[in-house]
């Protein structure tokens, strides 16, 4: 308790805050994209492994408060240091300032920010199915299909993704948050290292590249979903099944 | 006049030291903290000496003008530190820094204290590699040397080219150690403006706070003045621009002696001058001569030519012609002096003609360019930020500037002043460097004060004072001396009178150059202390500060600083003139080596080296201060008695 | 050559500042930066103006007391050097340029251009050194240090304590400085004894003082004028992760 404490009170032991629970996201982050990419494959595949997840509450709950109680402490210490960190300087530059410095290494709190309010929509609009935030004036509730070889009904996942992203001020949304993820990664990636002591002459290049081409895969994985769907018409006939299949349960 | 003591240990000089520990009187633990000790100033002597008194149980008060301890012009010191370790196996000793050093001053330090210098550097070495000065290694992990001029061994300790730095902040660690031990109490960007004496004794000093102009009074047991040298009375040199004369000027107004002032040491290699908004002089370290060869062309027709069109052999290497021995690591006194004649025969390098050329090529040939970077790569930069001239590619341009001064207050053996109570330390005092300093002694000389000399020797005088017998601040003594600082910022900001300190700053400075600088003759010193007396009469009634007195005020301080250079400038050629002789960097044209000397005909000087007059001139000057600026300044003499080393001719052939 | 100069006035601590503008003298592009402020001082001096006050010293870029945030970068454009290091030739003919102080709440204003820098001292005191008596040091040679060690503890070493870091940090943090210091004495054989202890001591100061926390924004390193890497800071916090488990 003690050191949790000692941990918290210290200007580097909330980096390390930020550091360790950056860390659990970004290990999310991948997670997410490997399940979300399996939309390229047959409708079965990602409906099949949504089912097995909500078949799964320990598993799935036990991730979300998890993954609830990272954010938290993410966005805590984010907050309370960058009020600290304006405090340091009460009266700012007029000729210039941040020498030396990226965009996207200052502005990790607002990338943060914006990311996390997509964060808070992105749950509400496929998590929760709140349908009046989707665009299309439709129930993403009502979305059943059966999957092959068993007659369990489940929830047509692929469907609400295809009829999610086809909405294009949703994939909008959805572009600029994961461009801005992208440039928060890049920093906090390597960032991440730094906090932890994990660096050297020799190994910042190598932890700079990785931050660079791990933040990149990312953005182009979670990219390329909206972009296939609403420029490359991805599952457009079975996003059209679907919707009339749900017309009949609507109209029942 | 004065009572100068020296206080010499009797003897065998190798052993004075040793015995004159055991026979000092010690002070008990119990009591020592209730001795409070002023120290003024945190360079390497301040800053070890007060570290260590707190150490020793003492209630120290460390005062600076800086906003931190560490910015004391030690910071700036580049070559190294000579102890005698011999850890090069190259035939060093104790004995043989003694005598390089006496040697080095032209017989004109006090030997016993030189001798205590070089037996307590190797403590100095062990004492500052405990502390974490990363000293450069060889690889398997010991300490390497390098040479530096005046001596024929490998002894010098460095850090990079940033010795004076490490160095100091090792001792600046031993002092934060002990402020935040609760040993020292530090009081920052406070600037001592008089001392105080009472019934004869050094009791307190009287202080400006600089960021409120408060004025403050301190009474203390002992006073310990570790305030640095006097070369910025020359306006252009190598020291801080803050560096002054101050503190040490008020304790000369107050009974203090003040020894040797002429003898000032005009360092070899520093950038030229560029122009007439000059500030500051810089150094390129000593140690450049280790691999530079220093050279002007041999015909004036070629001073202004591209170095690269000046064919090998139309080169002079007037260094390793005139003095075989040392060449290029000539003492910096002998090879100022020759840059000086080279340039005065109309041979000097660049626009002004007052340059000459320190060259690299032979050493990038012999070495390589990485090796070369290596060793010199940030005096290389600093060359190039200064000059937009690469050093690597074609050579230095250097002339020699004011860099130390080996005059001080004087002390005797114990680092006491003739006022009892006040002591003396590092280039503040008089004591080690004779009439010139060799490389890397000045940081040996501040640390042996500081760490290890006042620490003992201030109980000889603090065991003759009665514990709580420290007179109170409100005293007449004190009064007075306050209304003294007072009544000089009052006259300072009246608002009457036109000239800025700085404008008599530079007039002053081109005065000492020309006539008290690298050559002084009797004519041209006769002629500026006239000069000199009619500035300080125009500076006290011309003098304009703007600003208030109750805030900031940097040219008030700088017109404090300013008034005290002019009267020491007045007393430099004073003092330059009585001493019918040359020695070291004092250069009294009229006395010479010519032809028709035998030294020169045998071969052991050349002609045109300092002739000293030992008959007539072995002795310390102390000048005493008359009671008035308008009268003249008293001399009081300690004769040099050489035991050990016989005042020889010094050669460097 | 000629610039405009667009300066920060403040009369102390308490005083409101503000920004005045003044056009320089004829300048010499070989002048360093504080002498074309000298020549300027002159100038308003002999007009009866208050000359601005700015810290300086040593003039060769080494006693870190010069401290000018020139157009928002501190020690202005040249990379590896100090405002008194900076020659009027890294300007143009016409330059506006703006001249303000270190500003950083731990940096309070003294006047003009003048802040004050006790607080680097203070994290200093509370274990910025080797606890050694004089005199009670071994023979330097009895500890080797691994020249590699030696040579790295000397690059964090070099530090001038000038708080350049802290005035190019958005976040006004003292991390660089902290961890060069540290760094220095946590490389060295010699520092090993009081290694964690002074981590944690040193960063709680930083934290009291009020200085900001890293973000790994790079600006100290960019403006370090001893161009002290960042790595240094990875060092410190390692070394202060471990100190937390101790």
């Amino acid at each position: 308790m003690n050191l949790l404490l000692r941990l918290w009170r210290s200007s580097l032991g909330k980096k390390y805050v930020m550091a360790l629970t950056g860390i659990a996201l970004f290990g999310f982050v991948i997670g997410h994209l490997v399940g979300n990419l399996q939309v390229f494959g047959n409708p079965d595949l990602i409906n099949t492994y949504a089912h097995f997840l909500k078949s799964k509450p320990g598993l799935i709950w036990g991730a979300r408060i998890g993954l609830l109680l990272m954010v938290s402490l993410h966005f805590a210490a984010a907050v309370t240091l960058t009020l600290a960190n304006r405090a340091a300087r009460p009266i700012p530059y007029a000729g210039g300032s941040s020498p030396g410095s990226t965009w996207k290494s200052r502005h990790a709190m607002l990338s943060g920010l914006v990311i996390l309010a997509f964060v808070v929509y992105h749950l509400l609009h496929y998590t929760a199915l709140i349908s009046g935030i989707n665009g299309t004036g439709r129930d993403f509730s009502l979305l059943k299909t059966t999957l092959s070889g068993s007659n369990d009904v489940v929830p047509d996942v692929y469907a609400m993704m295809i009829l999610g992203f086809k909405v294009w001020w949703v994939t909008a949304f959805y572009l600029i948050a994961q461009a801005l993820l992208f440039l928060h990664l890049g920093h906090g990636l390597a960032s991440m290292f730094q906090s932890l002591g994990l660096r050297n002459h020799t190994w910042w290049p190598r932890i700079s590249a990785f931050a660079r081409a791990a933040s990149l895969v990312i953005f182009l994985g979670y990219a390329s979903i909206p972009i296939a769907v609403l420029v490359g018409g991805m599952g457009s006939e079975y996003a059209q099944r679907a919707l009339a299949q749900m017309s009949v349960k609507e109209a029942k | 006049m004065a009572t100068l003591n020296s206080n010499i240990p009797s003897g065998p000089l190798s052993q004075k030291w040793e015995n004159h520990k055991f026979s000092s009187k010690l002070i008990n633990p119990a009591n020592k903290r209730k001795y409070k000790i002023i120290v003024v100033g945190a360079g390497l002597a301040g800053s070890s000496t007060s570290a260590t008194l707190a150490e020793l149980g003492y209630e120290v008060h460390n005062f600076v003008f800086h906003d931190s301890p560490r910015r004391a012009h030690s910071v700036a010191a580049q070559g190294g530190i000579n102890a005698a370790k011999n850890y090069q196996n190259d035939g060093d000793s104790v004995h043989r820094l003694f005598y390089d050093t006496i040697k080095g001053g032209d017989y004109r330090a006090r030997e016993a204290n030189v001798h205590r210098l070089a037996e307590v550097s190797v403590n100095i070495i062990d004492q500052c590699a405990a502390q974490g000065v990363p000293f450069a290694r060889e690889y398997g992990g010991l300490l390497d040397n390098r040479s530096f001029g005046g001596a024929q061994v490998s002894r010098t300790f460095y850090a990079r080219g940033q010795t004076g730095q490490q160095l100091l902040l090792g001792a600046y660690s031993a002092l934060n150690k002990m402020i935040g031990a609760g040993g020292v109490i530090s009081h920052t960007h406070s600037e001592m403006l008089d001392l105080v004496v009472v019934n004869g004794h050094a009791k307190g000093i009287i202080v400006r706070d600089l960021q409120t102009g408060v004025i403050h009074r301190h009474s203390a047991d002992a006073i310990v003045l570790a305030t640095g040298g006097y070369g910025n009375v020359f306006n252009l040199s190598t020291y801080a621009r803050g560096s002054n004369v101050t503190a040490s000027w008020r304790a000369y107004k107050r009974g203090a002696t003040f020894s040797n002032p002429c003898y000032t040491q005009i360092h070899p290699t520093c950038i030229p001058v560029s122009g007439e908004y000059q500030s500051k002089l810089t150094l390129m370290s000593e140690s450049l001569r280790n691999d530079g060869r220093i050279w002007v062309p041999k015909r004036k027709e070629d001073a202004q030519k591209a170095p690269a069109d000046i064919a090998e052999s139309d080169r002079d290497y007037y260094l390793e012609r005139m003095y075989s021995a040392f060449g290029n690591l000539a003492p910096r006194d002998v090879a100022s002096r020759a840059a000086k004649t080279v340039c005065d025969e109309g041979r000097g390098i660049g626009s002004t003609g007052l340059g000459v050329y320190l060259d690299f090529a032979e050493s990038i040939k012999r070495l390589g360019e990485d090796k070369v970077r290596e060793r010199y790569g940030n005096l290389f930069s600093m060359y190039h930020e200064i000059t937009n001239e690469n050093a690597y590619t074609s050579p230095m341009r250097i002339y020699p500037a004011v860099h130390y001064t080996m005059g001080g207050l004087w002390v005797d053996y114990n680092l006491m002043s003739n006022l009892p109570g006040l002591f003396v330390l590092g280039e503040a005092n008089f004591s080690d460097h004779g009439a010139n300093r060799l490389g890397a002694s000045a940081l040996m000389q501040g640390l042996s004060d500081g760490y290890f000399v006042l620490p003992s020797t201030i109980a000889t005088y603090l065991s003759t004072v009665k514990t709580g017998g420290r007179p109170g601040t409100a005293i007449g003594e004190f009064k007075e001396a306050e209304e003294n600082v007072q009544g000089f910022i009052r006259r300072a900001t009246s608002g009457k009178g036109s000239r800025t300190p700085d404008s008599f700053h530079k007039q002053l400075g081109k005065l000492m150059w020309e006539y008290c600088g690298m050559a002084r003759n009797k004519a041209g010193l006769e002629k500026a202390i006239g000069l000199i007396s009619d500035l300080r009469e125009e500076y006290r009634t011309n003098l304009r500060v703007l600003g208030d007195s109750d805030n900031w005020n940097q040219q008030l301080e700088k017109a404090g600083r300013v008034g005290d250079f002019i009267e020491l400038g007045e007393l430099m050629c004073r003092d330059a003139l009585m001493r019918e002789e040359s020695c070291g960097g004092h250069f009294r044209e009229e006395y010479q080596y010519t032809a028709a000397d035998s030294e020169v005909q045998q071969g052991i000087v050349n002609a045109g080296d300092v002739k000293r007059r030992d008959e007539q001139f072995a002795f310390v000057a102390a000048w005493e201060f008359p009671g008035s600026a308008d009268k003249a300044p008293i001399l009081n003499k300690e004769p040099l008695v050489y035991e050990e080393v016989e005042m020889g001719t010094r050669s460097y052939k | 050559m000629k610039v405009t100069l667009k300066v920060w006035r403040q009369k102390n601590a308490k005083a409101a500042g503000a920004f005045k503008t003044y056009t320089s003298p004829e300048l010499n592009p070989n002048m360093s930066f504080l002498e074309m402020l000298d020549v300027l001082n002159e100038e308003l001096s002999n007009r009866g103006e208050e000359p601005i006050a700015f810290d300086h010293d040593c003039r060769e870029g080494i006693c870190g007391t010069c401290a000018l945030v020139i157009n928002g970068t501190p020690h202005g454009p040249q990379k590896g050097v100090t405002t008194c290091q900076t020659y009027m030739r890294s300007f143009k003919d016409g330059d506006q340029l703006v001249i303000e102080p270190w500003r950083a709440g731990p940096f309070p204003i003294i006047k003009d251009l003048v802040c004050d820098r006790k607080s680097f001292d203070r994290i200093q005191q509370a274990g910025g050194f080797i606890t050694v008596r004089t005199g009670s040091a071994p023979d330097a040679n009895s500890l080797p240090v691994p020249k590699e060690d030696s040579d790295l503890a000397m690059d964090a070493a070099q530090c001038i304590g000038c708080g350049a870091c802290v005035a190019a940090c958005k976040n006004a943090s003292a991390m660089l400085f902290v961890a060069a210091k540290v760094s220095h004495l946590g490389l060295m054989p010699q520092g090993q004894p009081e290694r964690y202890r002074r981590v944690k001591a040193m960063v709680e100061q930083m934290d009291t003082e009020g200085f900001g926390a890293c973000t790994v924004t790079g600006s100290c390193e960019a403006v370090c004028p001893k161009q002290i890497s960042l790595d240094f800071i990875a060092r410190l916090n390692r070394d202060y992760a471990v100190s937390l488990l101790k």
